[in-house]
């Protein structure tokens, strides 16, 4: 077989994940409930055929149950990380055109947000929110910004300091023309790649805070809530319930971060030259 | 082999190519230099003239071994009768071969110039420094600043100092004068000249050719990725009339003080090159040989050329 | 509409020392000056200077005896001796035409420009090919005044004199002032009507 350059790779790379990602999530939404409904009789089954990641306790299928809360993790995590995202792109740019008032009221912002650690913040921010998958959101939402709109502010920083666009400027042209058409063409680009990068950050944290009992509620199959689960009984010998679930997230964690370094460097556009 | 011995670089049917990406995922194969020849004597000062773009600072690369990863390198390259392979390439670039930048992107923006001029050598060779730095035209105070407080052509100059003040027996000068004043260009490339008399060589790649004709022993023209003429300097001196290819005519009538007058066309595309002479598109005496066939090297009055109505 | 620069003076910032000092000179429209000075002397900040790009700390620039338009269209546009810096590199180059005007195919040829190149990318053509762009631009943003910083310096002879016979030949047809920043006497003599050396104060 011919061997496949990076373009190809990261075309089929990103195919492959985004039907993965798009069969979790659709089988997450058409499970019906009795696939991973509690059995009595099937309690504490190591993995077999009929259930591929075993049985917890409970006797709930673990297969379907690791679904069902992909398909919930990947929500809030695609959610968060759009909102996230957008909001860093338009702080980023205000942080770069604005005043110096503006600049400096926005970074001590960023860095009051990234002073407090993230699940701390989150777990917070959840609280006040009320709980539950709203205020799991939120608090996901409101704290992966920082970085992205620091290396948005400091991206357009660069560019406006370009020859073509100090040219642009004495072609008579408007800061929103330029913003427009020079600035975000380059933007878009980085907001992407970030965009991806940001997935896993938030699907982790989701995870992490629900294993923590303060995200979602424990009677949802969450990857987080299985977790915790299985904590209780991985001294008894069951080691199913944690590694299955925890090998799928960061099997889905892995390939994402993979998909997101791929993509960076085909967008670069030194990069047709490799 | 009396003529090896006394050959420092010999480049015999080097070719260089790059795989780029094109529109859609296949990656395909662009060949910027092909089949060209080139020796460099002790002694001897060669300029490397041609149009931008024709690959002469990709030759720097290559015969330094800095190409970039998706570069490929076909042909000979010898060092003093050695086979210059990517070991060799180390070894002498830390010691033997210099390179004079094209760019002020080379120097380190973090580093005080003086120690960056000193290389890695020690003990810094501080006096010696200062003597180039000085018959160059830069101030002593021009060691304590950093590159971004200097103007384009004092950051030539540094670069130049860079391979003055190395001991390399070959010194591959990069477009060495643009931003220079009249004398501080005639200045380096008299220093260029000395180090050559010492025995020494010098691959001068320059735009400014009606500056290098004089101090250089001979003259490479480039075009397309391969040199269609080498001749001796005097023959530039004298006139179209003394050249042999029709590029290197043309090339000397452009000059500003021959007339000024442009040839119509442009340099074909690595990877649109014609099938034969690749000057034929722009030749006045092109005819059907030269659109089918590529001229082969021949040696005419003292000077080698790729024309088959060279005369 | 002659252009002029009364009593020049550059610093990039307070207390550093002048960069520039008591410049003069005019220029009337239709005619080629070049700017002649050693290296390091300032002649990329004139040249900004000149096109707006850089205020002056003290002196004026004068067009037709009124300062240049803060904003809108420049009347003095710059072309300076890096094309590849001063074209996006993410536009193919038909867009690089349009920012400054309406784009007519007959006028490419006047350029020295061909069509197929419009589609291109920038990394895709070389550094004289761009630096026609360069001009075009210029041109058809309707400018009453050029300053060509150094605009042949990175290219080889036959390609500047390409560029050269452009700016030229158009500058003939609009009746256009041009002022050539170089280091190369020869091809200041060349071109230009007058040649002002910038260190010794005087025109040669």
């Amino acid at each position: 077989m011919k061997k496949l350059n990076r373009r190809a790779k990261t075309l089929l790379l990103c195919l492959c994940l985004g039907l993965l990602l798009l069969l979790v999530y659709i089988s997450g939404l058409l499970i019906p409930e009795e696939a991973y409904a509690p059995d009595f009789m099937a309690a504490r089954l190591s993995p077999s055929l009929r259930h591929p990641f075993g049985t917890d306790t409970l006797g709930r299928d673990l297969f379907w149950r690791t679904v069902k809360g992909l398909s919930v993790s990947l929500t809030v995590g695609i959610a968060a990380s759009c909102i996230s995202a957008v909001a860093a792109l338009f702080i980023g740019i205000a942080a770069a055109v604005g005043s110096k008032r503006v600049d400096g009221l926005i970074s001590w912002i960023i860095d009051l947000v990234m002073g407090v650690p993230h699940t701390v913040l989150i777990i917070l921010i959840s609280f006040v929110m009320g709980r539950g998958l709203k205020g799991l959101l939120v608090g996901i939402a409101c704290t992966h910004w920082c970085s992205l709109a620091r290396l948005i502010r400091s991206e357009v920083m660069q560019l406006r300091a370009k020859d073509y666009v100090a040219v642009s400027r004495r072609l008579g042209k408007s800061g929103g023309w330029i913003l427009v058409n020079h600035l975000l063409p380059h933007l878009l680009p980085q907001f992407i790649v970030g965009l991806i990068l940001m997935f896993p950050h938030a699907i982790l944290h989701e995870a992490a805070v629900s294993f923590l009992g303060f995200g979602l509620p424990p009677e949802q199959p969450a990857i987080g809530i299985i977790l915790s689960e299985s904590m209780k009984y991985l001294s008894a010998g069951l080691w199913w319930p944690a590694v299955f679930p925890g090998l799928t997230l960061v099997l889905i964690v892995f390939l994402i971060d993979k998909l997101g370094d791929n993509l960076r460097r085909v967008l670069d556009p030194y990069s047709a030259q490799e | 082999m009396i003529q090896k011995n006394e050959t420092l670089l010999e480049i015999h049917d080097l070719s260089v190519s790059f795989r780029m990406y094109d529109a859609t995922l296949e990656q395909k194969e662009l060949q910027v230099i092909s089949n060209l020849h080139l020796r460099v004597r002790p002694g001897e000062v060669v300029a490397v003239a041609g149009s931008s773009g024709s690959g002469k600072s990709l030759l720097a690369s290559a015969i330094l071994g800095i190409l970039p990863s998706n570069a490929s390198v076909s042909g000979h390259l010898h060092y003093k009768g050695r086979e210059l392979n990517s070991q060799l390439q180390k070894e002498l670039r830390a010691s033997k071969i210099a390179l004079v930048p094209q760019s002020v992107n080379f120097l380190d923006p973090l580093m005080r110039i003086g120690p960056q001029a000193d290389g890695h050598k020690k003990p810094y060779p501080t006096e010696k420094r200062r003597e180039i730095f000085a018959s160059l035209g830069l101030d002593e105070r021009v060691e304590k600043l950093y590159p971004f407080q200097l103007s384009g052509g004092m950051a030539r100059r540094v670069l130049v100092s860079t391979a003055l003040i190395s001991e390399a027996e070959l010194i591959v000068a990069d477009e060495p004068t643009p931003g220079m004043s009249l004398s501080q260009a005639l200045h380096a490339l008299k220093m260029f000249r000395a180090l050559a008399d010492e025995g020494k060589a010098v691959i001068l790649i320059t735009h400014d050719i009606d500056l290098a004709f004089g101090f250089a022993d001979r003259v490479a023209v480039f075009y397309a990725g391969t040199t269609v003429e080498t001749a001796p300097a005097e023959d530039f001196c004298t006139g179209p009339e003394a050249l042999r290819h029709p590029y290197s005519k043309a090339l000397w009538r452009a000059l500003p003080q021959n007339g000024f007058e442009p040839i119509e066309g442009f340099q074909p595309y690595a990877g649109s090159l014609p099938q034969g002479c690749l000057f034929a598109p722009r030749c006045p005496m092109a005819t059907d040989k030269c659109r089918c066939e590529k001229p082969p090297v021949q040696d005419i009055r003292g000077g080698e050329v790729r024309c088959f109505y060279a005369t | 509409m002659p252009l002029e620069a009364k009593n020049l003076s550059f610093r990039y910032e307070r207390g550093l020392p002048l960069v520039l000092e008591n410049i003069d000179f005019k220029i009337e429209a239709g005619e080629v000056l070049a700017l002649f000075a050693p290296s390091g002397y300032g002649k990329t900040t004139l040249a900004k200077l000149l096109a707006g790009y850089l205020r002056p700390c003290s002196g004026e620039i004068l067009l037709n005896g009124a300062p240049l338009p803060e904003k809108g269209v420049c009347p003095v546009q710059l072309i300076s001796q890096h094309p590849e810096k001063a074209i996006n590199p993410r536009w193919r180059l038909k867009k690089v035409l349009e920012e400054s005007g309406e784009l007519r195919e007959d006028m490419l040829s006047a350029f020295g420009i061909e069509k197929a190149w419009l589609e291109r990318f920038p990394r895709e053509l070389s550094g004289g090919e761009l630096q026609r762009f360069c001009v075009a631009r210029a041109l058809l943003s309707g400018a009453e005044y050029l300053i060509c910083d150094e605009i042949s310096t990175m290219l080889d002879v036959i390609t500047q004199a390409q560029i050269w016979s452009v700016v030229l030949s158009e500058a003939r047809k609009r009746n256009m002032g041009i002022i050539a920043v170089t280091h190369n006497m020869h091809l200041a003599r060349r071109i230009a009507h007058r040649v002002f050396d910038l260190e010794k104060r005087e025109y040669i």
